[in-house]
Formats: structure tokens, sequence, C-alpha cells
């Protein structure tokens, strides 16, 4: 297996755990495994990125524009924002919550989840959109976003691992007393189309 | 051995663990602070860590126990090298018993940092010799040789990664416990002829460093680290533009055109050109020239200083041409240039002086696939380059620039200071007693640099750790009708403040210093200090006195105050900012990242009259309108309560703060 994934969004969404957890299900399964991530300074309400590669013969942890399996926004503007580095056939999970920047707030300008993912899904084949909101309001807590949409990207088939996998890993990687919840969140995306249908 | 997922920093530090370090010190500084954390986490019984107050104390230490025959690894940022420079360059000159590794991690970007400095540069400059690893497993390893090597001549040596392989991780091989050297020093033998530095010893010693590193530099031109792709470059019979099967129509020196038919050796039809790269931009090289390794001669320099010249002259034979990827200075570059003066070569090198790659910022994957791609005049380095452009990931504030018309604009995200900072309430506080005053606020180093960002706008300079209260000084010297602050937080306090303090006291200084005391170094992780009582091995240690020391020094107004009490606040810097002479407000309020939260704060809409008083002046990123309404976001409000006690109508309430 070989794959390049990108995780995006606003510093606190919690993108590095799910970087994590994806690399953690990697080294389990023998895989080579890299990534990167945003540290610092941005990390204070800035875009936040991972990128993580899996498979034989990486050299950098860095992904390149035009190459990325997948994209996982936490928050659609910065899933556009990463959109030069899909593949042409790459899939993006997103969560269709926009987050106001401070500043957006403070201009008074206006700017619009609904036209982020309108623009996505002219772009994007694969898209699968979440409703991070309602679905972590039924969850229960608004820290699951991240494991919720690795559930979705599990589901959209996408992420090159199984429920089960990544069950695993949450169960070596989070406190108990944060299982029950998380996989809650992980088979919410599943569990939501089985009713659909 | 067993495999880890570790980050480049964790690699660093386990492999400093198997070579068994026995000390390490160090300043916290992204991208380098996760090295001294880990050392302190995964140590072995008898191994001493700690932050040390700052990088020049930090040298000062590992240098003790280096004279007593411990390895010992002192860790830091670029610029905090500049404050450890001066035992550095003479340590140099004594030189060391036990193996010495200074982690110096530099910022390409910076994504950090005031500067983009280069270290390999500071090692030309001070003689030590320089490590330069590419990725996290490289970097495990190369610690481990840089011990050896720091024995084997006696000096101390430089680590120097960059952000990408500090912060990047990778599934990294590394030893079992049992597999760790032991490392047992046989302590301090006097010698004052050693270990005292006179100008006798230093002009004797300085001729051993200069003949030491010619021989180091003949040394590293076989250290298997630096080295040239493909290998087996010299056996011209099996050129391996053939030995890896490609056919020469699709080879990129026929693209170039420069291919001259009569060109001998493995390099006929390829224009006979070379890539020299170090660091992450050497995997980024490598990357690009994955499916064509036939395109171009690569050469890895693994040790910027003393600069392997033997195996550069070696990489350098029979090429036309040389592209040099590395980022920050170009350093590589300037050696190559060198020695083709030097050795008469007809070797055109480029690269960052001659304007082929940008000389500032950081390289990215995209960078130098367009470098080589231009280089090599083909297709070298393309992958499916279908959309259009990316912004940089390290650099994502701008609109959209992507050709796509109907990209909607994307949001501006500038860091700012979290909901519920205690530093957005001390800014606020000194603001509102100042208003319509003649002030300068003099910043520092920390996550208060953010207080520079609008609404606060709290922030006139900021140039390096310490340096607000100089600067305060010197600029009431010309102005003296303008009150001048000089706003620090408490680990900077320790680190480089101290001594502004005795000079403003000594000098009788006008100012007023605002400390803002959050118990602990927030932006780089959260690190203790000598005010928190902890140290980085978990031992409960006195609490260093901010106020005390202030006290000590003689600054004869010393006052706390809450910053989260807004009125009292706003009193306490009137009073104090009114009195003559060198003054400090101590402002007193944790982290938000190290207490709990107090409860969710939320708007009455019914009261509120939709003034936006509290968007406007707090610029609070839990603060958001949602269709004209002010309202609270509950997963970002901390219950801080400074936007109640802003309210003109007191429509903001709950949580723990005034209501």
């Amino acid at each position: 297996m070989n794959k390049n994934i990108i995780l995006c969004g606003v510093g606190g969404q919690g993108t590095i755990l799910a970087s994590k957890l994806i690399a953690a299900a990697a080294m389990k399964k023998d895989l080579p495994v890299m990534s990167a991530e945003t540290i610092g300074m941005a990390q204070r309400g800035g875009s936040v990125f991972s990128h993580v590669r899996i498979g034989e013969g990486i050299c950098s942890p860095m992904i390149a524009r035009g190459t990325a399996d997948l994209i996982l926004g936490f928050e659609p503007g910065e899933a556009v924002r990463m959109l030069p580095y899909l593949k042409p056939d790459g899939q993006v999970v997103v969560s269709s919550r926009a987050i106001m920047p401070v500043t957006a707030t403070l201009s008074g300008s206006s700017y619009s989840g609904d036209v982020m993912i309108t623009y996505l899904r002219e772009q994007v084949r694969g898209l699968y959109v979440v409703d991070g909101e309602q679905a972590c309001r039924k969850i229960g807590s608004p820290k699951v976003l991240n494991i919720l949409l690795l559930g979705a990207a599990v589901e959209s088939g996408a992420l090159g691992f199984t429920e089960e996998e990544l069950r695993e890993v949450i169960k070596e990687r989070l406190p108990e007393k944060f299982h029950e919840i998380n996989f809650r969140a992980l088979r919410y995306a599943r569990e939501r189309k089985e009713t659909d249908h | 051995m067993h495999r880890e997922f570790l980050m480049g920093n964790e690699a660093i530090a386990l492999g400093a663990i198997a070579a068994g370090v026995n000390l390490a010190a160090g300043y916290p500084g992204t991208p380098s602070s996760e090295v001294l954390e880990t050392v302190a986490k995964r140590r072995p019984r008898g191994t001493y860590v700690e932050w040390s107050v700052n990088e020049k104390a930090a040298m000062e230490v590992a240098a003790g126990a280096a004279y007593a025959g411990a390895r010992v690894m002192v860790t830091m940022k670029q610029v905090g090298l500049n404050v450890a420079s001066d035992p550095l360059m003479s340590l140099e000159y004594i030189g060391v018993k036990g193996g010495m590794v200074v982690l110096v991690a530099d910022d390409p970007g910076p994504i950090s940092s005031q500067t983009e400095q280069d270290t390999r540069h500071f090692a030309a400059f001070s003689k030590v010799p320089c490590f330069d690893p590419c990725s996290a497993q490289e970097a495990y390893e190369m610690v481990q040789e840089a011990f050896d090597y720091s024995e084997k001549y006696g000096t101390p040596v430089f680590l120097r990664p960059t952000t990408r392989v500090c912060h990047g991780y990778a599934s990294v091989t590394v030893k079992d416990a049992d597999e760790y050297r032991v490392n047992s020093p046989d302590g301090f033998i006097k010698d004052s002829g050693r270990w005292v530095i006179f100008p006798r010893l230093s002009l004797r010693n300085h001729e051993k460093i200069e003949a030491r590193n010619e021989t180091l530099a003949e040394d590293f031109s076989s250290y298997e680290r630096n080295c040239i792709y493909p290998p087996d470059r010299r056996n011209d019979a099996s050129g391996f533009g053939t030995a890896a099967g490609r056919d020469d129509a699709s080879g990129f020196g026929t693209a170039a055109g420069r291919n001259d038919a009569s060109g001998a050796g493995p390099f006929a039809g390829t224009g006979k050109k070379g890539i020299a790269a170090g660091g992450i931009s050497f995997t980024y090289a490598m990357e690009a020239l994955k499916d064509s390794p036939q395109s171009a001669r690569l050469f890895k320099v693994a040790t910027p200083f003393p600069f392997p010249e033997k195996l550069a002259l070696e990489f350098l034979d029979g090429l036309n041409e040389v592209l040099c990827l590395e980022e920050l200075d170009p350093v590589i570059e300037r050696e190559l240039t060198y020695l083709c003066g030097k050795h008469h070569l007809p070797v055109k090198i480029f690269g960052k002086l001659t304007h082929h790659v940008k000389n500032a910022g950081e390289n990215s994957r995209d960078s130098v696939n367009q470098n080589i791609s231009d280089f090599l005049g083909g297709a070298a380095g393309q992958e499916d380059i279908s959309r259009s452009q990316a912004q940089s990931p390290s650099q994502p504030s701008s609109q959209s620039s992507s050709q796509s018309s109907s990209q909607p604009s994307l949001p501006v995200r500038p860091p700012v200071l979290c909901a519920g900072c205690p530093h957005r309430a001390s800014f606020y506080a000194v603001k509102t007693a100042m208003k319509g005053k003649k002030t300068i606020f003099c910043g520092d180093i920390g996550c208060y640099t953010l207080g520079n960002a609008m609404p606060l706008d709290m922030v006139d300079t900021c140039l390096c750790m310490g340096a607000g209260l100089g600067i305060a000084q010197g600029v009431r010297r010309i102005e003296p009708d303008t009150t001048c602050f000089a706003f620090v937080g408490d680990s900077t306090f320790f680190a480089s403040a101290i001594t502004g303090v005795v000079n403003a006291v000594y000098n009788q200084a006008n100012m007023t210093l605002v400390v803002l005391d959050n118990s602990t170094t927030a932006m780089t992780g959260h690190q203790p200090h000598p005010g928190t009582g902890r140290t980085v091995m978990g031992d409960v240690t006195a609490k260093v006195s901010i106020e005390a020391v202030l006290r000590g020094i003689g600054v004869s107004v010393v006052e706390t105050a809450d910053p989260l009490d807004l009125s009292a606040s706003v009193a306490c810097v009137k009073r104090v900012a009114a009195e003559p002479g060198v003054k400090a407000i101590l402002f007193q309020s944790p982290c938000i990242a190290i207490t709990k939260p107090s409860g969710c704060l939320h708007v009455d809409q019914d009261r509120c009259i939709r003034c936006g008083k509290c968007i406007r002046e707090l610029g609070c990123p839990a603060l958001i309108t949602d269709n004209g309404r002010v309202c609270v976001d509950a997963s970002l409000c901390t219950g801080c309560g400074l936007c109640a006690q802003v309210c003109p109508v007191k429509a903001i309430g709950g949580g723990d703060g005034n209501e």
C-alpha cells in the first residue's frame, strides 16, 4: 500500500492526534511511514496541516503538489487551501463546519463554509462531506471531530485501514475513559450510512 | 533493535541515550525543544538532564561535565546559539575530554524564529565540526557517530538539523536498552595548562585546530554519510544509465540538448550534470530523481564543515554543471565554487549565488522539483502537477493565489493569543490605563509577541530575548516625554532580562517593566523554568521569586496584580507608571493550557446592544458573530471573564468570571 494523506484544519482541532493514529495503524501493519506537521507559533489559531506518507520507497515526509490520495479537511476553507496537493482522482473527506478567523470577526467580512463546500463539490469527484457540528453534538463532545473524520475516511474507502484497525490503535493510544466516545465517533459515518439506506 | 514511530527530535534524543550521554542541558526553542524533553523522559538511571536558565548556562554546565569525561549534549535553536556563542568560541580552543554534541536546530522559513541564520556558518566561524542529518533515521545514527568524532578529535561538534528533520516523524530502527553504550566518566583531572585559557595556550591550540580540521576534512571524505549517488560512479564500463535500464532517448540529457556525443563515461547523453544537496533538501532531490536516477550525479553533503574536499573533487570530476540545493545560506555552493577555482575545474556551479534557487525561505518538494526540472531541462521531478500552485504550507496566510477563477478567497488565519489567554488581559489593562498618553510598548520573545496583532496592537518593538528592557531605556533617553514600557514573560525574564533590569537601575532609567508571569514557558511547549518550582527531571525545587529578584536589584516599586481583574489591573498600571525611576508590575495568571477552564460564558441576547465593543477591543477567538449577534464559541471559551468586564451593558455572564 502506498498512500499520501494530508490532514488540515485550524490549530487546536486535533489534526496531530489523527495523523498519529494513522501512522500507528501503518506501523502495526509493518508499513514504512513518515509524517510532518505544524508545530510552534502557527498552532495558535493558525492554519495547520499534517502530511502522512505510507509505503515503500519514501525519502521525505513531505508531500508534493498533485500527489495526495486523500485530504482530511477539518475545516472547509482549509480543505480548499490544501486542494492543490490532491491528485486528480484523489478523495476529500471534509467537515462542513467553518471556523471564523478572528480577523474575519473583527473586520465583519464574510467567510462562508457553504461557498467552500460548493467549490469542493465542483472540483472533487470523490468528496465526502460530514456535518461535523451535528455529529459532534449527537456523539456528545466537540473533541471527537478528528476520530469522526477518520471514520468517514474509512467509510469512503480512501484511508486504506479498517474500522477495526483504527479501534485497536485508539485503544492503545488513548486513555480508557475516552475509548467509548471515540468508538462511537469512529462508527458514526458507517451507521449513518446504514440508516440512510 | 526495534522500530518506533519517532519525531526527528525524539530520534536524536534516543540516539544520544544510545551513545551513553551522561548529561544533557539546554534551553527551549522551536524547533529544538523535544530533544531535551525526550532525553529526560527516556533517560536511563544516572543520566542528568536540565533546562538551564539560558543557552549560555547550558553550554557551560555541559563543558564542565565534558571536562570531567562525561558524554554531554547541549540543545538549543539557532538564535540560542547566539547566546551560547561566548562559551562555545572559547571552548573550541580548550577542547573537551568527554564527547560533546551541540544540537542546534535551524529554522528555514523562518517558521518560528526571528532570523534565518545558518549554523553551518557558525561551524566554520567557530571551527567546530558540523553534522547535518537529512532524516530522523539518519539523525538517530549520526548523533552516535558525532559523539565518536567528538572524542576522537577532542572537540565539541554540532549536530544541526532543520525544522522538517526535527519535526518530521518516521518509523525509526533504534537500539534496545541493553545495546546502549555505558560511559563512566573518570572525573576532572587538574591540569591548568589544559583547562585555563591564556593567550599562549590559545595560539598553540589554534595551530592544532587548523591542522586537525584539515585531517578531519580528509576523514569526512570517507565518512559514509557523505556520498555520491549512484555509488558505482567510478566504474565507467557499467554506467548507470545502462545499468538502470533506461533508454537514452527518454533521458533528461536529451531534452536539455547539452549532451555531446563524445561524452565519455557514465554521463554520456546526460549533459554531465550533478546536484549537490544537504539536509532535508537532499531527500527532496532523491524524491525528484527517484524515477530517473541516471539523469544526474547526486552529492550528499552530511558534514558541511570541515567540507569533505576530496570526495567533492571526485563528485566534480567530469561534470560540466552542478546545481546546489540547500536551505538558508549557500554554504555547499560556495565550497564547490571555491574548489573549482582552486583546482581550475571547468564546472559551472549554480544555486542561490547565481539566482537559480531562491535565497530565502524554506525549500519544498515542489520548489526542488522545479529547480531540478529547470536545471535538467526535462521532465525530471515533475510529478503530476495538474492543479494550480499550492500555497506554501508554512505560510498559509495570504489570499488564494490560484489561477482558478472560481476558487473562493480563503480566510486569513494569523496566529493569535488563545481564548482566555491572560496576556490579552494584561495588554488590555495597560492599553486602557495609558489611553491618550505618549507611550511605547517594547515587547519580547514568547507567546506575548502575539500582542502585536489587532485589535490589541500592544507590541511596538520586538528584537530578541530580553531586548525589550534595553530598547525601552534607549527610546526614553532620546524621547524623555514618552512613557516607556517593557513587557517580558517569566521564562524570558530568567533567561535574559535580569541584566537589563540591573542596567536600568544602575543608570537611573525611567521605565515600567511588566512581567507577564503565566507560570510556564508557553510558546515552546510548557517547559518548567526557575520560577515554577519544578525541574525537567520531575524534581521539586525552590521557586526563584521574580519579585524578590526585582527588589534585590533595587527596583523601588514592585506591584503584583491578577490581569483577569480588569479594574484593579488598570488602577495598578496607572499608579505604578506614574512613579519615577524603574518600577515593575507582575501580572500573575497561569497559561490556559496548564489550568482547567472555569466554565463557559454566554451572551444574554436580550441585554446585548450589539455595540461590538467586546469583539472590537479584545480580539478573542471565542467571541464570534452569527448574523449580527455576538456569541461565545463554547469549544474555545475558558471563562476568563474579561469580555464580561468590558461589556458596557453587562450582557455577558456565566463561568467563574465577574458577572
